[in-house]
């Protein structure tokens, strides 16, 4: 809701000057957007008349206007705007005015013709963009007056943010009465007086669809002038609330909404078949808007019709048809009120939210229509002329919404707000806003009134009263600590110690989109089925990502774009699966790694991150919590990856995740310098730690072994340490993979492996004799069982 | 004994040339050891008369003594002078950078969130969670939002064809947790919310903190402080002004913005209100016996404001050297 400050302050004066009063509106609820100047002040522009106005000797457009501003005495001004004519008044810059823009005004010569001055458009003076002809004045102005003064221009347009529930202030007069209601002092509106009809023009209306128009309140005016201009004033009160002037009828229609906040409509009378129906639209039927699109009405639509078809959407939008032209005579003028819940959606569905339909989805004051239309036909008599007709309002008074009674406690107010209102206080307060308030022995019963559609329960209330109070005087109580402050269960591993351990090795957190492009999805996780918006922004975010790995690979590559050479970074998050029809939203954690192991640096050689640098990290995340041991890292196809260095991660036998190199046609296509790898794993099983349990240390000497043995390249390493770790009897206390190695004195097809053994007893120290024996078992065992021969 | 004089006289000089802990044990075995010089001089002590034995003795082990003192004296400083050498030759230039893995860092929105959780998590506060994709009835409908509810259109809601959505706030959490626990409830929800509008000022995905108390004696006057608590510990201020200004949200009745005054005038960090009763009914607690406070606000909003970025974009960039500043 957009308003001058002085269309406001001639309803309601309180003393405070625009900062205070904008302060106040924000802190009341009302809350202010912007507040802006509604134009440059235009010192040195005055009020010309127009003495003589003859054609340019040597110009067929222009014109020598004689122009009275008070001066000495008339000077020459050649004008090239149509309406200059004598007799009229008219926005007048004297030489040496300084224009909106800067423009200085010289005396100069125009088709050698001396110009003493310029009249001046609208849209020259910053006022609006008309420019097809000078700014006429009213002719009652006085001569040679400051334009300035004269329209008002010391005035700021009020722009405030409605919230959904105050629609009661989508007029000036809503606005008035809450600036009334928080100074406490009175409000004076214009007064409307009944306008008597003068001929007896009937026309028929009928509510066929009550609940959805209970009232309906129609009116003809007939010989209007169609070419009557709209005054300067009522154009400057619409500018300044943001609408242009269109024609003199739409523009007092547009007037009344915005100053009480009734919207209205007008039909011309010729283009209506013999009566009006507020009816719900029947299916097939059509209607074309000013705006000349054709809709297709459903029966859940209010429609207003003629006899013959719709003619407006009720509460949105007139038809082509049967609207106001340059041409239209006799008026039908409409003021309803409809019932919110009849017009819910219909704006939107057509995507046509206008200024009447914003109100009506808001509410509207039901009790407004007549005086509106008293308003209107005052305002339009003054401007087009005509002769109205009487007042026809068709009403259900059963539909028109009740206002019950509210019940309102004291011990509630205390109870909701943390302190006792005075009596007195909350009687006034709801009285000032405009409600019917009783004391009743121990409860209050409070009427609201019709137009606070927002107020139906005691809490509504209770706001009414801290919000007039002020919030800033309702008491704060400090929190302080509470008795139920619950640490996290110890075998829980926190998220935060996951993210830092990452953090500590380097890896940056990303947070990315949620939705990603289809082909990304497609091409990274081409096994998952995707969950895809109805009403995405961009082809670009489209689908659910099924992995965190698609928005982790737009960010690799959006790095990369920008000279980094190496990435490490991880998310944690949602992924979106549907498995079977439904959908499965897990928490993840996934990583990307690309480029050198470590920074650039100068003491190492630089060497490209690989496989097990990135299983390092996973290693050292699924140890934290205390059960490194229940993972298995098996070789895996994985679509998306390099099918030959892909790893599932499982724990008790199920997926937890995935490490792998992704895979090289991807990798070509979009054009990574080096390998990327990345990682996903499920949050649950990381976050499900278990408690250290201690276990006593041994007292006695350790005795190391070192074995190499020749094995098959198709035997693991897991395998391979499956076998020792089952065979090695108490005293084995752990071992070590710390080589692998191909080449010269190794059969190709085969690879050796070195195990460093480390045994100890609890009890006793071991001789060498037992540690030979366990040795020489496993070694039988690796034979036995892959075939392995001990390396010489 | 003349001869006594004139080896320690000998190996006294040698002592002293001696330039290397080698050479100087070459001096020691010269002298003292079992071939050596002064030993053999003491082995021929029993050819001395009797009566020249005891001087003679004594002064042979008074040169042994003085010799091997000076040896040890040497020995300590050749040894001196090595560690002197060494230390000066591993020298090293401390200036070097460090190698190996660099830092990582958090995402300013996660350290955010960490930070209101860490607060409210010392006031009692469970940190709970719900699903991204969501319901009609759990983002509108239980909330007191209905189909065709003007705030909807303050909801730019994605949608998926079968009528899900994704949440368009963290509030959906309050109607899951109301309907799972019983009162008293003290929780806050983290998470990420969707919302279909993306300009400089819009991310279609960005990040709330909802809070949620219910309880027996649950007041406006808890929420203000606990709000005012939570602010001016956030922001690290503990004059920073705070304003409670009326507004309106269909599932808290009364309802507030909060605002914060930064340096150019009144910010707006966070919606509140005091739950609705028709929302409590939703989720079958009592809305005589109990009442309860709820708050939501934007992480992106509060890490802009604490760390002075200007673009919300850049969030979702993902650009190391914007991460990378967050350490």
């Amino acid at each position: 809701m957009k308003f001058s400050e002085r269309w406001l302050r001639e309803w309601v004066n309180p003393p405070l000057d625009t900062g205070a009063l904008v302060e106040q509106l924000s802190v009341s609820g009302l809350d202010v957007d912007t507040v802006e100047p509604v134009g440059e002040t235009l010192p040195g522009v005055v009020v010309g008349l127009v003495v003589k106005a003859h054609g340019h000797p040597n110009a067929d457009r222009l014109k020598l206007c004689q122009v009275d501003f008070g001066g000495d005495g008339p000077v020459e001004v050649v004008c090239g705007a149509p309406n200059a004519r004598a007799g009229s008044k008219f926005a007048f810059a004297p030489v040496g005015t300084r224009l909106p823009g800067g423009v200085k005004i010289k005396r100069s010569k125009i088709r050698g013709v001396q110009s003493h001055g310029m009249l001046c458009s609208a849209w020259e003076l910053g006022l609006g963009d008309e420019h097809d002809g000078i700014l006429e004045l009213p002719e009652d102005a006085p001569v040679g007056t400051d334009v300035t003064g004269l329209l008002g221009l010391e005035d700021v347009s009020i722009d405030v943010d409605l919230t959904p529930n105050r629609g009661d202030c989508l007029g000036i007069a809503g606005v008035a009465r809450e600036v009334g209601a928080l100074n406490r002092v009175p409000v004076t509106a214009p007064e409307v007086r009944p306008v008597p009809a003068q001929v007896e023009y009937k026309f028929p209306i009928t509510l066929e669809a009550p609940a959805g128009c209970p009232r309906y309140v129609g009116r003809v005016i007939r010989n209007i002038d169609p070419a009557a201009r709209t005054p300067l004033w009522m154009v400057e009160k619409l500018r300044r609330s943001g609408i242009r002037a269109i024609s003199s009828t739409v523009d007092v229609t547009n007037y009344v909404m915005i100053e009480l906040g009734q919207p209205m409509h007008a039909f011309d009378l010729d283009r209506l078949e013999r009566g009006i129906r507020v009816r719900q639209a029947v299916q097939g039927e059509t209607l074309q808007l000013l705006d000349g699109k054709v809709l297709e009405l459903t029966p859940d639509i209010l429609v207003i019709a003629d006899e013959e078809r719709p003619v407006a959407i009720a509460g949105v939008m007139g038809g082509e048809q049967s609207g106001v032209a340059d041409t239209t005579r006799h008026l039908l003028l409409e003021a309803a009120f409809f019932a919110p819940l009849a017009l819910a959606g219909v704006a939107r569905r057509f995507g046509l939210h206008t200024d009447a339909s914003h109100r009506f989805e808001r509410g509207v004051d039901p009790q407004l229509q007549r005086q509106a239309m008293e308003r209107a036909t005052a305002l339009l008599l003054d401007i087009v002329g005509g002769q109205p007709g009487p007042i026809l309002e068709a009403v259900d008074d059963d539909q028109i919404p009740a206002r019950p009674a509210i019940m309102l406690r004291p011990s509630r107010i205390a109870r909701l707000l943390g302190t006792e209102v005075a009596k007195d206080t909350v009687e006034d307060v709801l009285t000032r806003l405009g409600m019917g308030v009783e004391w009743q022995g121990e409860t209050w019963s409070v009427v609201p009134p019709s137009y606070r559609f927002d107020i139906n329960i005691e809490a509504d209330l209770i706001e009414e009263i801290a919000r007039v109070v002020g919030y800033d005087e309702m008491p704060s109580r400090s929190a302080g600590a509470t008795s139920n402050v619950k640490p996290p269960a110890e075998t829980s591993v926190q998220l935060q110690r996951l993210r830092l351990a990452l953090t500590a090795r380097g890896y940056q957190e990303a947070i990315t989109f949620s939705f990603v492009s289809e082909a990304l999805q497609q091409a990274l996780d081409p096994d998952s089925e995707g969950l895809a918006l109805a009403n995405p922004l961009s082809s670009d975010l489209v689908v659910m990502r099924t992995s965190l790995w698609q928005g982790l690979v737009q960010a690799v590559l959006y790095n990369l774009n920008r000279q980094h050479e190496r990435v490490r970074i991880f998310e944690t998050g949602l992924r979106f699966r549907l498995q079977e029809g439904e959908l499965a939203q897990e928490r993840v954690l996934a990583g990307a790694v690309l480029g050198p192991v470590s920074p650039e640096q100068w003491g190492e050689a630089r060497r490209l991150v690989d496989f097990y640098d990135v299983k390092a990290d996973l290693e050292a995340l699924l140890g934290i919590g205390g059960q490194a041991g229940s993972y298995v890292f098996e070789a895996a196809l994985k679509a998306g990856l390099h099918p030959g260095q892909t790893a599932s991660i499982s724990r008790d036998g199920a997926n937890v995740g995935y490490l792998g190199a992704l895979h090289p046609r991807l990798a070509a296509q979009y054009k990574l310098p080096s390998t990327l790898y990345v990682f996903e794993l499920a949050l649950a099983p990381l976050e499900q730690g278990e408690l250290p349990q201690f276990s006593s240390l041994s007292r006695f000497p350790v005795v190391r072994r070192d074995l190499s043995v020749v094995v098959d390249e198709s035997v693991t390493a897991a395998a391979l340490c499956d076998v020792v770790g089952q065979s090695g009897p108490d005293v084995l206390k752990n071992f070590q993979l710390f080589d692998v190695y191909r080449g010269e004195g190794i059969d190709s097809g085969r690879k050796s492996l070195s195990l460093g053994l480390t045994f100890q007893a609890h009890t006793r120290t071991l001789n060498d004799d037992e540690v030979d024996e366990v040795v020489a078992r496993i070694v039988a065992r690796l034979e036995a069982q892959f075939g392995a021969e001990l390396r010489g | 004994m003349h001869n006594v004089d004139e080896i320690l006289t000998q190996a006294k000089a040698q002592v002293r040339a001696a330039g290397d802990l080698g050479g100087l044990d070459k001096v020691r075995v010269r002298y003292l050891g079992k071939q050596g010089q002064l030993t053999a001089v003491l082995k021929q002590l029993g050819q001395l008369p009797a009566e020249q034995r005891p001087a003679a003795g004594k002064a042979v082990n008074a040169a042994k003594k003085m010799l091997e003192a000076l040896i040890a004296e040497q020995r300590g400083a050749l040894e001196q002078e090595r560690l002197q050498a060494a230390l000066s030759e591993e020298r090293i230039d401390v200036t070097l950078p460090g190698r190996g893995q660099g830092l990582g860092g958090l995402h300013p929105i996660t350290r955010t969130l960490e930070r209101v959780e860490a607060f409210f998590r010392l006031y009692g506060f469970d940190v709970v969670e719900g699903p991204e994709v969501e319901d009609d009835y759990h983002n509108f409908e239980a909330l007191n939002i209905p189909a065709h509810h003007p705030a909807r259109a303050m909801h730019d809601t994605f949608y998926f064809p079968d009528g899900r959505l994704l949440r368009t706030h963290t509030s959906p959490v309050q109607i899951r947790v109301m309907k799972e626990r019983k009162p008293p409830l003290r929780i806050i929800a983290p998470g990420r919310v969707y919302r279909c509008d993306s300009d400089q000022t819009h991310s279609p995905m960005f990040h709330q903190i909802e809070g949620l108390v219910v309880g027996e004696d649950v007041s406006f006057a808890d929420l203000k402080g606990v709000l005012h608590d939570f602010l001016r510990s956030f922001f690290e201020q503990e004059d920073l002004e705070v304003r409670f200004r009326p507004s309106y949200f269909p599932f808290t009745e009364p309802s507030a913005e909060v605002d914060i005054m930064g340096p150019d005038g009144w910010l707006e960090v966070l919606g509140s209100g005091m739950v609705h009763p028709y929302v409590l009914e939703n989720v079958g607690i009592d809305n005589e016996q109990y009442t309860g406070y709820a708050f939501g606000m934007g992480a992106e909003r509060l890490a802009m404001l604490r760390y002075g970025v200007t673009d919300l974009r850049l969030f979702f960039d993902n650009d190391l050297r914007f991460l990378e500043q967050f350490r």
